[in-house]
């Protein structure tokens, strides 16, 4: 399994410098559709540079899931190209891709039937690492989302409240420090203060971490909250694209119903 | 109650070992099918169109009666033969389709969310199955096998009838011999097995269930395991026979008690080992053993041999019947040996105090009340051509609705209880005095001669002529009367068929009577 990464040292998918400032994601004119229904992503383009944190919001059924999917090609697009590192994600092999990129789903989708120390060493195993060294990590990342080893590695996950779950869920996703974190509606099955919390712990490590990280809600008080730069999706369309403030300024009507929808955030960024 | 734990206690060795053989039959079946099953289980949840079709292939399989699958598996080759490989082989049919439906349904039902997590991590599809949906659809996997358990130890009990033993062996015994005792010995235990491997299944599933297995490991092992399992059986059953002579008989406690007299005359005789393949499900099976050459010899009446196994026309008179029995035989290198003396024809029979009362005492004398009354025959007799059909037309009978079919043992007493007024039975039955039952004249000579004889594989005569030895000495030496005396003393008297014959063997001479293990 070691050395799938062709660039990677031990560390799968660590990117070489040079690629570092080139958009790590990018959607060029991107369509998909399920075979013969209307289209869920239409005409998409956006670029993701290294470092940042994107948050696209937008009602349920717009499409952000699917935007997602295309990333770590869970999906194929059926119009347009979606790159990776600058390549094609149609080129990519997929089981390659996909260990390069954490994912992080509602619910946090967690093994049921394994422990928590065996849910974040998923991905460690599968890449082939040494037993000690994914001890290490699973227990460094667990510390770091807050949920100490000693107290929650052999836990499982039935046993774990919706917030535990979901700091297990990011765990898992960073375990072998990919650049390409993606989150659906990471906190969207939490109670509001559960969901303050676990909020808070991810700005804080989005600092720590700089990871490239890709997340949809359709909460925009989180996604200003959180999103370097902010998406608007309707109807399968990126509608506004732009940094927090300039989207709350938006003169679009779409814009503005959505804006309008929620209280104002109360908290004005990270 | 207490009959029941005596029978138990006199015959703890044996039942030890039918418990043996009865676990053996249903741990190794179970184990092939859920080498197969799951595998098949796990292709059918990946590929729906296949799935599809392998699960109708192992729903069809399973509305087959087991007594019919074991029939028609009996004569094909490697698979089939009498004794313990034919029944795994049903018996595994049998128990796939709870395991391999158990395994689809257990795959597909992993929440998608926890699959599509596995996707997304980079799980290749064999990953994704041994790491995530193996482990999840355990439970489910293991309540099909409890499932295939608890049917196979029911199933098991029928594997007697091709002489694979199991608890079935007193069920059959018992059911011969219309003895309750009999039954419920081999019943009872083999509820308390499928209570038994119902439970421990159960608790196996709920570790399972509430503690999950991490990994596909315990799977891969168990994969392993059965393999082996089945590689080492294929091994030890297809192992070539040792030189034995292997003495069959039908289910009946006349044929029961006729192989263990040919057996025992034999073991007399000595220079070779005997082997006893006894309470084989009827004609069928028997005839095919023969000419398979897993039996070497069994008795079988002249009237059916011409009739039920060749189809021929038979011959009213003995003498010709037999050299016509003989003839067909040679053709299947079968020497049809010298009668044993007696002719057990079919006999019409009534309740006594009804032939008293009607002055019933012939089957014509049957034709007036006819309208009026029930019939009831072994199914054999309603098939075959010298049976009912044949009878009703030489006689001019109509009965009051169609005949009633029965097991053959059952026939006795469902007359004297009067279920039914007239059956047709052994005329050398135990049960004709025991029930006080009277048989009617074959006054216009309907029924064939059914006289006994031996039938022999001509190789087996010619390579251990101490069977033919054995043969001589008791051709010709059993009447009418002795035969229903032997019958009355295992039906009626309860003693063993073995027991039965050692003394027969001994009053005329040919037994030693020394003590048998």
């Amino acid at each position: 399994m070691r050395g799938r990464f062709p660039d990677s040292a031990g560390s799968a998918g660590r990117i070489a410098p040079h690629l570092m400032t080139d958009p790590l994601v990018s959607f060029h004119d991107v369509e998909f559709s399920h075979s013969g229904s209307t289209p869920v992503v239409v005409d998409l383009s956006l670029e993701c540079t290294a470092g940042e944190t994107i948050a696209i919001v937008g009602r349920s059924g717009a499409g952000k899931s699917t935007l997602l999917k295309l990333v770590n090609r869970l999906l194929l697009p059926t119009g347009g190209r979606v790159t990776v590192h600058g390549r094609d994600t149609r080129e990519w092999d997929p089981i390659r891709l996909r260990r390069g990129i954490g994912y992080v789903l509602q619910e946090a989708g967690l093994f049921p039937h394994m422990t928590v120390e065996d849910n974040v060493a998923v991905v460690p195993v599968l890449e082939g690492w040494e037993p000690a060294r994914i001890r290490e990590r699973t227990r460094e990342l667990l510390d770091l989302v807050g949920m100490p080893a000693d107290t929650f590695a052999s836990r499982r996950p039935g046993e774990l409240s919706g917030g535990q779950r979901q700091r297990v869920g990011l765990a898992r996703a960073l375990a072998v420090d990919p650049p390409i974190l993606l989150m659906d509606e990471p906190f969207g099955a939490l109670d509001p203060i559960t969901r303050a919390d676990v909020r808070r712990e991810f700005a804080r490590l989005k600092q720590q971490l700089r990871t490239t990280a890709l997340f949809v809600t359709h909460d925009i008080s989180e996604a200003f909250a959180l999103g370097d730069r902010v998406g608007v999706m309707e109807a399968g369309r990126l509608i506004a694209f732009d940094v927090p403030d300039r989207i709350a300024r938006s003169g679009d009507a779409r814009v503005r119903a959505l804006l309008d929808s929620v209280p104002p955030p109360t908290v004005p960024g990270p | 109650m207490s009959s029941l734990i005596a029978f138990w206690i006199s015959h703890r060795t044996e039942l030890g070992l039918l418990i043996g053989q009865h676990i053996m039959l249903v741990v190794v079946s179970t184990a092939v099918a859920v080498a197969a099953g799951v595998p098949a289980g796990i292709l059918a949840a990946r590929r729906p169109h296949l799935g599809r079709a392998l699960l109708l292939i192992a729903n069809a399989l399973q509305t087959i009666p087991s007594l019919a699958l074991l029939g028609f598996l009996l004569p094909i080759p490697i698979i089939g033969g009498l004794g313990p490989r034919t029944a795994l082989v049903t018996l595994s049919l049998y128990a796939l389709l709870p395991v391999m439906r158990m395994t689809v349904t257990g795959i597909r039902s992993v929440d998608a969310a926890v699959v599509e997590a596995g996707i997304a991590m980079g799980m290749t599809p064999r990953q994704l199955l041994m790491m995530v949906q193996l482990p999840l659809a355990l439970p489910s996997i293991i309540a099909g096998i409890r499932v295939a358990t608890v049917i196979g130890v029911g199933t098991t009990t029928i594997a007697a009838a091709i002489g694979a033993g199991g608890l079935g062996e007193y069920i059959f015994r018992g059911l011969s011999m219309v003895d309750t005792t009999t039954i419920l010995a081999g019943a009872v235990p083999a509820a308390g097995l499928a209570l038994a491997a119902d439970g421990l299944l159960a608790l196996i599933e709920q570790r399972v269930r509430r503690t999950p297995v991490a990994t596909g490991r315990v799977l891969q092992t168990g994969a392993i395991a059965a393999a082996l399992l089945v590689v080492v059986l294929a091994a030890v059953s297809l192992r070539p026979a040792t030189d034995s002579v292997v003495i069959g008989s039908k289910n009946f406690t006349e044929q029961v008690i006729l192989g263990e007299l040919i057996a025992q005359a034999i073991e007399e005789e000595g220079g070779v080992r005997v082997e006893r393949k006894l309470n084989l499900g009827g004609t069928f099976v028997a005839d095919r053993g023969l000419r398979n050459g897993e039996l070497d010899a069994y008795v079988e009446y002249t009237g059916t041999a011409v009739t039920a196994v060749f189809h021929a026309q038979v011959p009213h008179d003995s003498g010709q019947a037999l050299e016509q029995a003989r003839q067909l035989y040679s053709q299947h290198g079968i020497t049809v040996a010298r009668p044993l003396g007696f002719n057990n024809t079919f006999a019409v029979l009534v309740r006594g105090d009804d032939a008293a009362s009607r002055g019933l005492k012939t089957i014509d004398d049957l034709r007036s009340i006819a309208p009026g009354w029930k019939t009831g025959f072994g199914y054999e007799f309603l098939q075959r051509e010298d049976g009912y059909a044949g009878l009703v037309q030489t006689y001019g009978l109509q009965f009051q609705a169609p005949p009633r079919g029965m097991d053959l043992s059952l026939i006795y007493q469902a007359l004297a209880e009067r279920q039914v007024d007239v059956v047709a039975g052994d005329a050398t039955s135990a049960q004709i005095d025991a029930f006080h039952l009277a048989a009617l004249e074959d006054n216009r000579h309907y029924f064939p001669p059914y006289d006994a004889v031996p039938l022999v594989r001509t190789a087996t005569l010619l390579r251990h002529p101490e069977v033919g030895r054995a043969l001589d000495r008791i051709a010709g030496r059993i009447t009418d009367s002795d035969m229903r005396a032997l019958n009355a003393a295992v039906d009626v008297g309860h003693l063993a068929p073995a027991a039965v014959a050692q003394q027969f063997l001994a009053r005329l001479g040919v037994g030693t009577n020394r003590p048998r293990p």
